[in-house]
């Protein structure tokens, strides 16, 4: 799968080093800002408060 | 494959059939459960490093700003020395009336979280006050206000979102928790920890686990989570108010040189 998207990226080698850094910076953004957050409301019990049952 | 000049391109072209590998289920499979096994440590990253430490320092600075706002306000120069050599007593305490939801009205400043810890104090316990950028820390709706006969009861994360009560179980009786409003400086002393259910609400009663009792002290409840990144407990830390100061008197002694900094800074 990675090896496929590899040869997919153009250019000599360098310029591919520079497409996967670019890919990968503009992933884990996308991660922190939009789906951390989505998945951190869903799966994390945030309760810290005493509160009748 | 012998060392022939003539023999040389074998090599490259080798190479070359290896890397055309067609691309198999099996593969495909392999790479997705690597990728997600990276996604969860990374997603744990971030919930209780990176957007802890985020939060944690856009919390504060928002914290300075309002206390900062409050100094100014009342003293047109906020770095003027202040007198507070001689023990004055400033009367009862100023008690404010309960403020709007999800409105600041208080600075918690705690010297045993960090030198340099303050975080906001907001009305209602909803996420919309503990897990906001600006805010951190929510005063329980329908308990008394700081310096008020009974029980200021607060309460915050523990881990993640700016972790304000980070170290709560860090306190040690005699230690200093101030509360700043926008009338003066509330010095409680820390008293005591206590360890109850997530259902135990008589600890905020105004005489705390003893609900319907007339109140005399007055009492800070600090709540948050127990243990450490769970939430199967409620760590309790009592104080009782010990002195009450009004913004023109200055902050308490222990907090000049962090206001002065701040007021530096700002």
């Amino acid at each position: 799968m990675y090896a496929a998207l590899w040869r997919i990226l153009p250019g000599p080698l360098w310029l591919r080093i520079l497409w996967v850094l670019l890919l990968v910076t503009g992933i884990l953004f996308a991660l922190a800002t939009w789906v951390f957050p989505w998945v951190d409301a869903l799966v994390t019990n945030q309760e810290v408060t005493v509160e009748s049952p | 494959m012998t060392a022939a000049p003539g023999t040389a391109p074998a090599r490259p072209r080798s190479l070359r059939a290896r890397s055309r590998r067609p691309v198999t289920v099996l593969g495909v499979l392999g790479e997705s459960l690597i990728t997600a096994g990276a996604l969860v440590l990374l997603f744990l990253g971030w919930q209780v490093w990176w957007n802890d430490m985020v939060v944690a320092a856009s919390q504060s600075s928002a914290a300075t700003e309002i206390s900062q706002g409050w100094i100014e306000h009342a003293r047109p120069d906020p770095l003027a020395p202040v007198n507070n050599d001689a023990p004055v007593s400033y009367g009862d305490p100023v008690v404010a009336s309960a403020p709007a939801p999800a409105q600041p009205f208080a600075v918690l400043f705690v010297p045993r979280f960090g030198a340099d810890y303050h975080r906001t104090i907001a009305q209602g316990t909803g996420l919309d006050v503990l897990n906001s950028e600006r805010l951190g820390i929510g005063h329980y709706s329908g308990t008394q206000m700081p310096g008020e006969v009974g029980n200021f009861a607060i309460a915050a994360h523990r881990s993640a979102y700016g972790g304000a009560m980070h170290l709560i179980h860090e306190l040690q009786v005699g230690d200093p928790i101030y509360i700043q409003t926008s009338d003066g400086f509330y010095t409680y002393r820390f008293r005591d920890h206590d360890y109850v259910p997530p259902t135990a609400v008589e600890v905020l009663a105004p005489v705390p686990n003893a609900p319907g009792v007339a109140a005399t002290d007055r009492i800070i409840t600090l709540t948050s989570c127990n243990p450490l990144y769970s939430t199967a407990e409620r760590i309790i830390a009592y104080g009782v108010l010990e002195s009450w100061q009004p913004t023109s008197a200055g902050p308490p002694a222990e907090l000049i040189p962090l206001i002065a900094a701040q007021a530096a800074a700002g």
